[in-house]
This record gives structure tokens, C-alpha cells and sequence, in this order.
């Protein structure tokens, strides 16, 4: 519980000191929390469930894609039905995880990487090569964001906004690896053959774990469609979903806001060091690296007592 | 489309498929013995390239820039292999990322050193003209490029299969643990194998330099179509990495040519059915 107290107390901070700063750290701030769900997403199915996806910006690129497709092509999702958009990108990513898992869950280890990988490739080729729908190499350009009542235009309010998505998406996550449900996931992880001569349907589980992960990996991709202003897709090829992997692996597995960490220090790398100098890749590998080679645990798991 | 469009489609496919062939041999042997998925291949291929355009640029020969480029980032796939990947142990997850951070530092060191613009290897002249057989024009180049996939992957046959190092490896490929019981010092294979397949990815990049060009992000294009071939053949099979490189290179210029928009879902959804149906990929041992 004192994680949770700590998390909300670093939310309201941001939230109070946001309106201080510039519009680039609030950006900043907004893609932390965006990147976040991601990395929750893949906590959900690596830290808690033992399954390294090496895919998960395919389930992003679905819903940002939806996004930005529905707002170019049928004007729709500007106006209050923003939330319906949000709830559309949800299900869309929710659904094409439900199609890949019925491959991708079959495996297992190596296999299980090499499968998520080669779906995510899938995701890309459409938006690469689909011109007359993806736009191809160039993308889609979004035209202003969505407003109702409140404009999302202004960056602040749209930081809000995907504040208060992110600590829902917090908490929902958090409620399902504490129930039963998120207790069995863990056994698999633990011990799968185990769990399955005590009577589980381990690939059910794995199966509407992977889905859930797929929902909020949508999720996200709204977000990120209106963050950015523009989806293409760089946003689904292969580094993108290796990243969301090192933010839970750097950030700590199985803890949910390991994923929040990790993608701190991404995004400050990607986007904030990137524009400072000109070596920031160095940097980027070297924590690559140096994650896997000292922190085990992750940086949560510096800290004793880290696992609630 | 009359019969020339297939028989020049086949033809540029068939020696994509040899490029492919350099790039996807060793990784498929580095899966084999090492059970890693190695994000960094794309970067060894990608180093390839470069360092024989320095060697080009100093000394004007492309003969010699092949060899030198080769052996050069052989060594530097050993260092990476003794120094990094061995201590690791087996973990696929952590595998991945280490050498995800690899490719990272290499390409910002590529960028670094040769700058960001899309550099050509010129072959040598005798490579560059084309040649005309029944009618059609064939580059000289891809029908070399053939050429030389098909004898090196007659040296690797050769090796792997007539001679004792190739029994050593096929032992630790097949039992790793039973290959160590009988006094075969595994660590040496694994670091042999590493090598010898950044020597095969980097002469992939020397071959394919001169009609893909060499640019930053090239690493990140070819790796996931490598392990496209790896899987379809069979992870640890040279000759499905054979195999699999033909059905991918004809798949792709095939597919970009009659049906555009899904060209590259057309490659990797079979990769993700034989994954699902056999993992073992067509011609891969379990």
C-alpha cells in the first residue's frame, strides 16, 4: 500500500507543478504517463505473468491508428464522443490481442518473442504498405484534438486528461493482479505445469491476461495518436516495443509502477537528451546494458521491501 | 505481366534470397548452438558495410575491403561473445535486451563515424555490367551475388557436415549438456559459432551495400526479415536457412510487385503460422 500512497504523491506533484513549466516538459510529462500504460501493459504480462512480448506496440498502433483514422477520415471522436474513441481504441486493441493470442499463446520461452515479434511485424507491414488506409511511410496527420467543454488542445488540460486515465488504468490493473485471478497469473509465472495439475486452465489465463495487456496497449494508442498529432509507423516498428520491454525490465517486473520508471527514463533519454546532444544513443544502449548486467531486479528492486 | 515479368521477378527474388542467405545462416547457427535471439545481427551486417567502405575509401580495392570488413567485425561479434553474452547464462528476455543495447551503441557509433547519408559500395567494374541471356538483362552482380551464396553455403554444408569441428557443433546443437559430459568444450563452440556469424552477416552487408545502399535503420529493416527466414527454415537448420531464404526473397519481390499494400504482412504472417503450427520451422531438428 505505501507504493501506491508514494505513486500518488509523485502523480500530484507533477499535477501541481505542471502548470509552472514550459509546454515541453508538460509534453514530457503527458508521453511518462501515456508510455506508462504501455509499460503496465507489458508488466501485466512479463513481471506478472511470465511472458515476454516483444510485440506490444502493435496493440498501441491498432488504437492510435483507429484514432487517427476516425478523426481524418469521419470527423468522429473530436467532440464528447473522445470517450467513445477511447473505449473503440480499448476494445480494437483488446480484440486484436484476442486474434494474436490464439497464435502467440501456444508458445512458449524463445518461441513466445520470436511469435509476439513476428505478429508485431505483421502490424507494421499494414501500416507501412497500406497506403490507401495507413497513409504509409508518411503517416497520418491528425487535425487538432478532440474538445468538449474543455479544450484538449491545450496541453495542460490534455496532460490532465491523460493523468487521470493513467491512474485509472493504474488502478484497474493493480485491482486484477491482487484478485484471485492476478494471484493464479503469478503461479504460472512461478511454476506453470504446477498450476495446471492443480486443475488451472493456465491458457485461458495466459490467453485473457494477454488480452487485458492488448486493451490497455489500445488504450494507449489513443493517447498517443492525439499526444503526438500525428501516427506512423515508427510508432509500431520494433524498437518502439523492445523499449516498452526494457521500461518494465529497467523499472522493475511485477510491480506495475516499474513500468512508470522506466519509461521516465526513457522518454528523458528519447526526447529530452535527444534534442540536447548528439551522443544520446550511447547513453540509451549503455542502459540497456547496464540494466541487464546489474540490475536484476530492476530499480525497484533497489529499494527492500520493494514487492508490496 | 508476360513471361519476362516472372522470369525477372524470379531472377531478383532468387538473389535477394542469396543476400538473405548470408544474413540468415548465422543466425540460424547462432540460435542453433546458443539458444540467443540476437537483436544485434542487423547492426554486425550493418558495421559490414561500413568498414569496407573505409577499407574502399583508403585503399580503392573492393577485393580486399570484403575480406577485412568481414574478419573486423567477426572479432568485434568475439568480443561481445566473451565478454558480454557468456556471463549472461541462458535467459531469452535478458538475451534480447543486451543485445538490443548493443545495436543501440552501434548505431549511434555508425552515425557517429560515417555520418547519416545513404552510402553506395561500388563493386568493381567487371561486376557492374549486365549480361544478356534469352533476351533478358541480368546484372552480372546479382547472378555474382548468387554465385557466392551458393558456395559458401557449400562451405558451411561441407564444414558442418565432412568435418570434425562441424561434428562438434552439430553434438552441441543437438545436447549441449550430453556435448560437455563427453569433454566438448561448449563455450569455445558458442564463441566460434558468434563469430562466424558476424563474419556472415557482415559479409552480407558488403554484398547487399551495393544495391541497398548503407544507411542508419538499415540494421533495424533487414534483422526482423533475417529472422523471418530463421523461422520459416527451422531455428539451428542451414539448410532450411537456405530454403527459408528463397521462399522469403521470392515472397517479397513477388508480393511489392503484385500486391503492394499487404507485401510485408505477407512476409511475416507466415512466419507467425509455422511458429504456431511448428515451432520448429520447416526443416529445424526437435
Amino acid at each position: 500500500m505505501k507504493r501506491i500512497w508514494i505513486l500518488l504523491s509523485v502523480l500530484a506533484l507533477a499535477a501541481a507543478v505542471a502548470p509552472f513549466t514550459g509546454p515541453f516538459v508538460i509534453l514530457l510529462l503527458a508521453q511518462i504517463l501515456v508510455l506508462g500504460i504501455i509499460a503496465m501493459s507489458v508488466d501485466l504480462l512479463l513481471g506478472y505473468t511470465g511472458l515476454p512480448s516483444l510485440g506490444q506496440a502493435a496493440y498501441l498502433g491498432v488504437g492510435a491508428y483507429l484514432t487517427a483514422i476516425l478523426a481524418t477520415k469521419f470527423g468522429f471522436g473530436l467532440g464528447w464522443d473522445f470517450w467513445l474513441v477511447v473505449l473503440m481504441g480499448m476494445a480494437a486493441g483488446a480484440a486484436t490481442a484476442g486474434f494474436f493470442g490464439l497464435f502467440a499463446i501456444r508458445a512458449s520461452g524463445v518461441y513466445f518473442l520470436m511469435i509476439t515479434l513476428a505478429l508485431g511485424m505483421c502490424v507494421w507491414g499494414l501500416a507501412y504498405r497500406w497506403n490507401s488506409v495507413t497513409g504509409g511511410d508518411n503517416g497520418i496527420n491528425m487535425r487538432g484534438r478532440p474538445k468538449f467543454g474543455i479544450e484538449l488542445a491545450n496541453d495542460l488540460t490534455f496532460f490532465y486528461v491523460v493523468l487521470g486515465l493513467f491512474i485509472a488504468s493504474f488502478f484497474a490493473l493493480h485491482l486484477l493482479v491482487s484478485s484471485p485471478f492476478g494471484k493464479s497469473l503469478v503461479g504460472i509465472r512461478e511454476r506453470e505445469l504446477r498450476m495446471r495439475i492443480l486443475g488451472y486452465n493456465t491458457w485461458l489465463h495466459k490467453y485473457i491476461a494477454f488480452v487485458i495487456a492488448g486493451g490497455f496497449g489500445g488504450l494507449a494508442g489513443v493517447l498517443w495518436a492525439h499526444l503526438n498529432g500525428i501516427v506512423s509507423p515508427v510508432d509500431v516498428l520494433l524498437p518502439a516495443s523492445v523499449d516498452a520491454l526494457l521500461m518494465v525490465v529497467l523499472g522493475g517486473p511485477g510491480t506495475l509502477v516499474g513500468g512508470l520508471i522506466g519509461a521516465t527514463v526513457v522518454v528523458f533519454l528519447r526526447e529530452y537528451l535527444a534534442t540536447m546532444v548528439q551522443w544520446w544513443q550511447y547513453v540509451l544502449g549503455a542502459v540497456y546494458v547496464l540494466t541487464i548486467l546489474y540490475l536484476p531486479g530492476g530499480i525497484m528492486g533497489l529499494f527492500k521491501g520493494g514487492k508490496a | 505481366m508476360d513471361a519476362n515479368f516472372w522470369l525477372i521477378q524470379t531472377f531478383n527474388g532468387v538473389s535477394y534470397g542469396a543476400l538473405l542467405f548470408l544474413l540468415a545462416s548465422g543466425l540460424t547457427l547462432i540460435f542453433g548452438v546458443m539458444r540467443i535471439v540476437n537483436l544485434s545481427h542487423g547492426a554486425y551486417f550493418l558495421l559490414g558495410g561500413y568498414v569496407a567502405i573505409s577499407v574502399m575509401r583508403a585503399s580503392g580495392s573492393w577485393l580486399l575491403a570484403l575480406p577485412i570488413a568481414a574478419l573486423a567485425i567477426a572479432l568485434l561479434g568475439l568480443f561481445v561473445e566473451r565478454v558480454f553474452l557468456r556471463p549472461l547464462g541462458f535467459d531469452p528476455l535478458r538475451q534480447v535486451l543486451l543485445t538490443v543495447g548493443f545495436a543501440f551503441l552501434f548505431q549511434q557509433a555508425a552515425l557517429d563515424i560515417w555520418g547519416g547519408d545513404n552510402l553506395i559500395i561500388q563493386p568493381p567494374p567487371a561486376l557492374s555490367a549486365s549480361v544478356v541471356v534469352g533476351g533478358l538483362h541480368l546484372p552480372v552482380y546479382r547472378i555474382f551475388m548468387v554465385a557466392l551464396a551458393c558456395a559458401i553455403g557449400l562451405a558451411l554444408w561441407f564444414a558442418m557436415e565432412r568435418t570434425r569441428i562441424g561434428a562438434i557443433v552439430r553434438a552441441t546443437v543437438d545436447d549441449a549438456e550430453m556435448a560437455r559430459g563427453i569433454g566438448i568444450d561448449t563455450s569455445k563452440v558458442s564463441m566460434f559459432i558468434f563469430a562466424l556469424g558476424a563474419f556472415l552477416a557482415a559479409l552480407g552487408g558488403v554484398i547487399g551495400g551495393a544495391f541497398l545502399g548503407i544507411y542508419p535503420g538499415l540494421d533495424f529493416e533487414v534483422l526482423p526479415v533475417a529472422f523471418a527466414v530463421v523461422i520459416i527454415g527451422g531455428m539451428g537448420s542451414l539448410a532450411g536457412a537456405a530454403i527459408g531464404s528463397m521462399l522469403v526473397g521470392l515472397a517479397d519481390n513477388f508480393g511489392k510487385a503484385l500486391f503492394p499494400e499487404i507485401a510485408y504482412f505477407s512476409l511475416y504472417a507466415p512466419m507467425v503460422l509455422i511458429l504456431a503450427m511448428k515451432p520448429t520451422g520447416l526443416l529445424g531438428r526437435e
